[in-house]
């Protein structure tokens, strides 16, 4: 990672993302090789490392029942030997950011999970860190929290050239959105390094089709079994209850034959469409799989 | 990640100030709590004043020397600090675990001792208030005898038993850290033992000398049959003359401290190498 990016972490679960940001962060040791944060090993320099970073883990949220929005936010700023002044005047401007102004003075016994979230998420960037770890931020956030949680990360990076960000997300739209360059890994390999544009570039000669079909019938990963099929990916959508598909083929004749097989499988086609390579199609392509399809897994 | 150019670091002074803010700003968070939830105060306050009467009447019911009940008294205050060692400290870096917020305080660059020092010094405020309850109610309602003229030195020594207490507090604190549910339950096991162990319904010494000592390694036995001396003189039955008292709990702090230190790190370098940090329900 080079200083002032936004850098994006994609992968399935169990890719060692998280893993990963736990090493970066001094919470856990490499069991081999080296980690460098800002110039300086995670292992036996923690302190250099930690006077210049922050986390914010999606989902999770931070501080006491008993305590309000305010003085959450200067309490962990105060970990940090942010000067009062500087403390007040930051925690404003991320309460004014994260829509918690109103909140302010509330109890966070009496906060929404989805305020305890955003307040987690101000938290994180009340010491103004050099380099700021996001696992996952906008996770559980509404549509309009998410937009504004993207937006004040866009606008951030960009407030100072030495600021760094590493993301990690579910969400493609958000990496391909915010970061100047992703890495796709998998069980703790990176697969593909580069900016979205040139990643998506790579899939300009591998078409990518976009399937609806019926919820019933044989196992769609017999299609992996077609020659010219690179990847397919699978999960069920929530409202129809229908399958959403999508293949990457070689070549846009193949798309016959995983109609024919579909056929086979007793699955009927609701709708095809043929796609333009987007950020998860490259990581459908590297991995084998989407992220949903691992979440209608459970696993 | 690129190299940094912002130099080694801040100065000594400018660490130090950096840490005595964490420790202000975590202190603060109990005693903030303590004025804002005041349901603890039936809990905290009237129940262990319920406790602690009881034995002054049956000392009473006994014709016991009256000051037997000024040692039920003092002891009832002393429990309330180490209760709050063991259970509003030492284990609170296991809460915060299970809260899936030590995290939060392990990434910061402030030293874990100055988290605990500030969890201790806001833990003391508000013990404070349970104590001096039991210590009012007991003047008050029983008429305790407790010497105003001997109160200073007594609160000196009252003060170099806390801190002995809380540093032993931060070595434990170091335990509950990677085993907490474990050292959870044997802190639980060993609640009444220690309740009985260290006298602090009656004079150690009445335990026999070997027990006696054995309880004095915990800094709250030894700072309460010094105070109980300061007040009572030898109707105390001190285990170790007075003027002994003082410097083992300097000593002890000390070494409490260093242990902790080396204990603290030790354990978070264990939890980071075996990943049990950021594990919640372990």
């Amino acid at each position: 990672m080079q200083r002032g990016e936004c850098f994006g972490l994609l992968g399935p679960n169990g890719a060692g993302k998280s893993t990963l940001i736990k090493i970066l962060t001094t919470l856990l040791l490499p069991t081999s090789g080296v980690a460098v944060v800002a110039g300086y090993d995670v292992a036996t320099e923690p302190y250099q490392v930690r006077r210049r970073i922050n986390l914010v883990s999606g989902g999770d949220s931070s501080g006491y029942g008993v305590l309000t929005v305010r003085e959450t936010l200067h309490l962990f700023s105060q970990f940090y030997g942010v000067p009062g002044p500087v403390a007040r005047r930051r925690a404003e401007e991320l309460m004014q950011v994260t829509g918690l102004a109103e909140k302010a003075d509330a109890r966070l016994a009496g906060l929404s999970t989805g305020m305890r979230q955003k307040l987690n998420f101000a938290r994180g960037f009340m010491s103004d860190p050099e380099i700021i770890f996001l696992d996952e931020p906008t996770l559980g956030l509404d549509v309009g929290a998410s937009r504004d949680v993207r937006g004040f990360i866009a606008r951030w990076v960009r407030e100072r050239s030495e600021r760094t960000v590493l993301l990690t997300t579910h969400y493609m739209m958000e990496a391909d959105e915010l970061c100047g360059r992703v890495a796709i890994i998998d069980h703790g390999r990176i697969l593909a390094l580069d900016t979205p544009t040139a990643l998506k570039r790579t899939l300009r000669d591998q078409p990518v089709f976009e399937f609806q079909v019926s919820a019933t019938g044989q196992d769609l990963d017999r299609l992996r079994e077609i020659d010219g099929v690179r990847s397919v990916s699978h999960h069920a959508h929530p409202a129809t209850g229908a399958v959403e598909l999508k293949v990457v083929v070689r070549e846009d004749d193949v798309i016959g034959e995983v109609l024919g097989r579909l056929k086979g499988l007793e699955r009927s086609v609701l709708h095809l469409r043929k796609m333009e390579p987007t950020l998860e199609t490259v990581f459908i392509h590297h991995v084998g799989r989407g992220l949903t399809d691992e979440e209608a897994d459970g696993s | 990640m690129a190299p940094d150019s912002a130099g080694s670091g801040p100065t000594l002074g400018q660490r130090i100030a950096m840490n005595a803010a964490a420790v202000y700003a975590r202190g603060s968070v109990r005693v903030k709590a303590s004025f804002r939830e005041r349901s603890w105060l039936v809990g905290e306050t009237l129940f262990p004043f319920l406790a602690m009467s009881a034995f002054v009447l049956v000392y009473r019911g006994l014709h016991a020397p009256r000051e037997y009940e000024g040692f039920v008294v003092l002891g009832g205050a002393m429990i309330a600090y180490w209760n709050n060692v063991i259970w509003g400290m030492a284990s609170q870096f296991f809460w915060e675990r299970e809260q899936g917020q030590l995290q939060l305080y392990l990434i910061t660059p402030v030293s874990r001792m100055s988290i605990l020092l500030g969890m201790a010094l806001g833990g003391i405020a508000m013990t404070t208030t349970r104590a001096a309850a039991i210590l009012i109610g007991g003047v008050l309602l029983f008429h305790v005898d407790l010497p105003l003229s001997r109160a200073l030195p007594a609160f000196g020594l009252f003060v170099l038993t806390l801190g002995a207490a809380y540093s032993l507090g931060m070595i434990l604190s170091s335990l509950f850290l990677l085993w907490g549910r474990e050292v959870w339950h044997t802190a639980t096991i060993l609640q009444e033992p220690i309740y009985l162990f260290s006298g602090f319904y009656f004079p150690v010494s009445a335990m026999g000398v070997v027990i006696a000592i054995a309880g004095s390694l915990l800094p709250v036995t030894l700072g309460l049959d010094g105070i109980r001396q300061v007040f009572y003189g030898p109707a105390a039955h001190g285990l170790l003359p007075l003027r002994w008292i003082p410097p083992i709990q300097i000593a002890l702090t000390t070494l409490f401290l260093y242990i902790a230190h080396v204990a603290l790190r030790f354990m978070e370098d264990l939890g980071k190498h075996e990943g049990r940090l950021t594990v919640r329900g372990d």
